[in-house]
């Protein structure tokens, strides 16, 4: 566990539930990205303006961070990355949620339904990491 | 409008401080029987405990009409997103954030993400809700 980062990772996560408190006191709305992404491309055309400005909002936090700290990112072969976000993609959809809709919003609000999709995906999640990282 | 792009903003800065948005500490979460980081455990927890407490109050005040069936698709739609997420090491909102590393491997997985949200649009017409 060398690797703990525990102060840093609860500060990020206190931002990241107080930007979906943000986001549901000003806009009425869920900070699940999933379905903010989805309902980005849906037809016919909705509520897009509000789905564009967070996205653009995550994306540019990004450039800022970057900014101030090197990227630490790992190369990784492009069959894997487009099978992984197809699966992201598809699961999400019929799912109804990620980890910040089921995980930080759902379980926010202590939903028996986001539990159990949260138990699922962090399941199948470690077992797919297990037969990436030691299987194959 | 503004409120959106300044939630979406320090969401996406709390994914980057917490690591979230690297695909590393991610899987290193994710694998309990190699060298294992419950780094993510905090992330998770640390949001919790802010929604939890202010999340009730404002859905009293405005209420969202939420689906609770826990059936097929959820289950299925949750294994499969977990197997993704195991595989890539990002999940929606961090490999959108990535976008800012200018690095095709995330460019990849995204649109490989949306494409795979149309697919399921069409393979399971009843539609998403969270």
């Amino acid at each position: 566990m060398a690797n703990f980062t525990p102060v840093s990772a609860l500060a990020g996560g206190v931002l990241i539930g107080l930007a979906s408190v943000w986001l549901l006191a000003a806009n009425g709305r869920i900070a699940g990205v999933s379905g903010i992404l989805h309902g980005l491309f849906a037809q016919p055309p909705g509520d897009r303006a509000w789905r564009a400005a967070f996205v653009a909002g995550l994306i540019a936090a990004g450039f800022v961070w970057h900014a101030l700290v090197p990227v630490d990112s790992e190369p990784r072969a492009w069959p894997w990355l487009a099978a992984a976000g197809a699966l992201v993609g598809f699961g999400t959809r019929i799912g109804g949620g990620c980890t910040s809709g089921h995980g930080v919003c759902g379980l926010g609000r202590f939903s028996l339904r986001s539990l159990v999709a949260v138990m699922v995906f962090m399941a199948t999640g470690m077992a797919a990491t297990f037969v990436m990282r030691h299987a194959l | 409008m503004i409120s959106a792009l300044g939630a979406g903003f320090l969401f996406g800065i709390g994914l980057w401080l917490s690591g979230m948005a690297n695909p590393r500490k991610v899987l290193d979460f994710l694998d309990v029987t190699g060298n294992w980081d419950p780094s993510l455990l905090l992330v998770m927890g640390g949001a919790v405990i802010v929604t939890a407490i202010a999340f009730r109050p404002l859905l009293r005040k405005r209420p969202i009409d939420f689906k609770t069936s826990i059936d097929a698709p959820l289950v299925i739609g949750a294994a499969l997103f977990g197997i993704g997420w195991g595989i890539g090491g990002y999940c929606p909102g961090p490999a959108l954030t990535a976008l800012s590393n200018l690095s095709a491997d995330v460019l990849v997985f995204v649109a490989a993400m949306v494409a795979g949200g149309f697919l399921a649009k069409i393979a399971v017409p009843a539609g998403p809700g969270a």
